[in-house]
């Protein structure tokens, strides 16, 4: 089983750590793991923007990079849903069909595919699981409170094997944090204020690391977190499977 | 028409944050009552899957299901009225009061007339309105347009509208207890109602099947004013149709459900045919509708039943208000449907939304709220109705990602300014800094890191 790694491009560039400890823990587990070098964006930002007819050479370089592999995997739920819901080629559907069906973000490949059921992590502290929408409400990582369905979380189900870890209840477990792509900066005052309260929601009931899978909601989460010069940190959900 | 759009007005809405929490805080407990009632009933899913389908066989066969109810209440002895636009169903209301010399007409809630801007095309005619329905109620003595579909006045605190009371109805300055404001209302409409001669109410259910039609309200407002009056005229978009009376089992155990957490309204008024001597109108309205039913990807949005739930759960929506929409249906369904009447004027609604998802959860008849977000922002960026600056933007982000060695450099140039002149971007041109810090720079990508531990 051969393995593309997708690392989402801002992620590449800023979250450098949370893309390590993916391939890192892909590794410990044993998996044939490869990072396509030529790889940049999924394109999602221009196609939430109203511009899907730009991305057409995204999806171009994307299938160049990954087309090849049994599966493809990335520490974002939000850009794994952008690749399985839009992701298409004239010229190549087949490949791009392919894609969609086996791109996984890290927890559900973690769960559903490689079935872990022991993660040697220790990370004793205080943890506030953010549920990003789109890993959420998208590729079902959890139930979601709206519906009235089975209660399940792939993520906690990881979260709950690491050694010393306490999961904090929070007073909104799925609310959205108000990232949201260019809204952040086109709906300022709404994403703000939105940060603002998911944050609150956290420090309110304890919380000494905030995690997620996506990393884009924690780099929004931290922005508002260091303007309050608070100590409360944001790890990547892979980097806590990760913690020795 | 409004040049503010939704950023702007929640910006300004945004200033009084005590303000934002309040109203956060208030429509999120409606949600958490909407939870708590969607719990209680095993079958919830089921019941939404159904009214779904319900719905899509409606969309599917209006045309026949107009002709048959058409028939069906004319049979009952109500008049059928069409109008094709808002200014239509406008004009058939005024010649039906002037027709009967009437000058006063007491108004039971109708999101259709705000939509149509009734009251004040009426009033312009010298009709005078009154809205019933107390929220509606309030909202008009504030001369305001209401900011939420069910709860019209839920961004007004309980001291202001003691103060609007004490300006218009004579209550003493400084009362803001819910008691007797209410009281101080009922008295005030009794009179309303007991001098009208005529009575618009909504629809919210008409059967094919028999002709019917279902008001439901909390407040028995609309049977006051209906009862009472000489002339009842109902006012209906198209889509309000379903096909059997049956089929109101589960829409009524759908609709409150999801509005406010109530098992079900407290009237659901069934108006089947006028009493002796008095006179009862449809008039039935398309006001865009057929045209949204002919957009593939928007057409489901006609199966909304305007019961709010969207709105509740929206994020964005408790944190902007419903006036930031600045249409008469706000939040997520408004959103999606407004576009369709005014392209341009509506054009920043669809980016008022992270896409989270939760409206889809939560509407009662399944609609795909955020897709269709996600779907009108395409179309309107290719009808041309986003900033030019923003389609450069996006054109250079185009070039940038779709070369590795460009994305690789950019990449660089970023993270050497965010470490070596962060002033030029710690500054007021950069939003993202105005309420947060940008993230830190690292001295390597991921890819550079690969390289160097993975040589090949």
């Amino acid at each position: 089983m051969r393995v593309g790694l997708f690392v989402p491009c801002y992620v590449d560039q800023f979250y450098p750590n949370a893309a390590i400890a993916t391939l890192s823990l892909l590794k410990k587990l044993g998996v044939d793991v490869y990072y396509p070098q030529n790889q940049t964006c999924c394109g999602q930002p221009m196609a939430n923007s109203g511009y899907e007819h730009l991305t057409k050479n995204c999806n171009n370089l994307f299938i160049d990079n990954f087309a090849e592999f049994d599966y493809i995997v990335s520490p974002s739920g939000s850009c794994v849903l952008h690749v399985k819901d839009h992701l298409h080629d004239e010229k190549r559907e087949a490949d791009a069909t392919g894609i969609r069906h086996k791109v996984y973000e890290l927890v559900e490949f973690l769960t559903d595919v490689l079935k872990v059921e022991k993660i040697t992590a220790t990370f004793p502290f205080k943890v506030g699981l953010h549920q990003s929408c789109h890993g959420q409400r998208g590729l079902h990582l959890s139930s979601m409170t709206e519906l009235v369905d089975q209660p399940f979380s792939k993520p906690m189900q990881l979260l709950n094997q690491v050694k010393g870890l306490k999961i904090i209840e929070l007073t909104r477990p799925d609310e959205c944090c108000g990232f949201g792509g260019t809204f952040c900066v086109a709906e300022e005052a709404v994403s703000a204020k939105m940060g603002k309260d998911r944050v609150d929601d956290h420090l309110m009931n304890g919380a000494e690391f905030i995690t997620a899978a996506d990393m884009s909601c924690l780099m929004h989460m931290e922005g508002i977190l260091k303007r309050k010069n608070s100590k409360v940190k944001v790890l990547h959900i892979a980097e806590i499977l990760n913690a020795e | 028409m409004s040049s503010i759009k939704h950023p702007e007005l929640s910006d300004i809405f945004n200033k009084d944050e005590e303000r934002v929490n309040w109203h956060d805080d208030t429509l999120w407990w409606i949600r958490a009552k909407r939870d708590k009632a969607a719990h209680g009933i095993s079958e919830w899913e089921l019941l939404r899957e159904t009214a779904s389908q319900i719905k899509n066989n409606v969309l599917s066969n209006l045309h026949n299901y107009l002709i048959e109810f058409e028939e069906k209440a004319q049979k009952n002895g109500i008049k059928v009225h069409w109008a094709a636009n808002a200014e239509e169903h406008n004009k058939i209301v005024l010649s039906l009061l002037q027709g009967k010399g009437i000058n006063q007409m007491v108004k039971s809630k109708s999101m259709l007339t705000e939509e149509c801007h009734l009251n004040e095309y009426l009033e312009s005619n010298g009709i005078d309105v009154i809205d019933s329905d107390l929220g509606e109620r309030i909202v008009q003595l504030a001369k305001e347009p209401p900011s939420h579909i069910v709860l019209p006045c839920i961004h007004k605190k309980k001291e202001e509208i003691g103060q609007l009371f004490h300006e218009h109805l004579g209550t003493e300055a400084g009362i803001s207890d819910p008691q007797v404001l209410t009281e101080t209302a009922r008295i005030h409409l009794r009179k309303t109602f007991l001098t009208r001669r005529s009575a618009l109410t909504g629809v919210n259910f008409a059967v094919a099947e028999t002709g019917e039609f279902v008001v439901c309200t909390n407040e028995g407002n609309a049977d006051m004013g209906a009862h009472l009056a000489d002339i009842h005229i109902a006012c209906m978009g198209i889509e309000k149709l379903i096909p059997k009376k049956k089929h109101l089992s589960v829409f009524l155990r759908l609709l409150t459900r999801s509005a406010t957490g109530q098992p079900i309204t407290t009237y659901s008024s069934h108006f089947k045919k006028p009493r002796k001597g008095q006179e009862m109108h449809i008039v039935l309205v398309d006001n865009g509708r057929s045209v949204q039913l002919g957009r593939e990807d928007f057409r489901n949005s006609l199966k909304c039943i305007r019961c709010g739930a969207c709105m509740n759960t929206c994020p964005v929506y408790r944190r902007s208000g419903g006036h930031s929409y600045h249409n008469a249906i706000a939040g997520p369904i408004g959103a999606i449907l407004a576009p369709n009447l005014d392209m341009k004027e509506y054009a920043d609604l669809p980016f008022a939304s992270t896409l989270c998802g939760s409206c889809t959860n939560v509407c009662p008849v399944k609609i795909d709220i955020h897709d269709q977000l996600y779907k009108w922002r395409q179309v309107i960026v290719k009808e041309g109705y986003t900033s030019s600056a923003k389609t450069v933007a996006m054109k250079v982000m185009d070039f940038t990602l779709s070369s590795p060695t460009r994305f690789k450099l950019a990449g660089k140039i970023g993270r050497w300014t965010l470490k070596h002149a962060p002033f030029t971007v710690n500054n007021r041109l950069n939003l993202w800094f105005k309420n947060r810090e940008m993230p830190e720079a690292p001295e390597e990508s991921f890819s550079e890191w690969y390289k160097r531990n993975n040589s090949i």
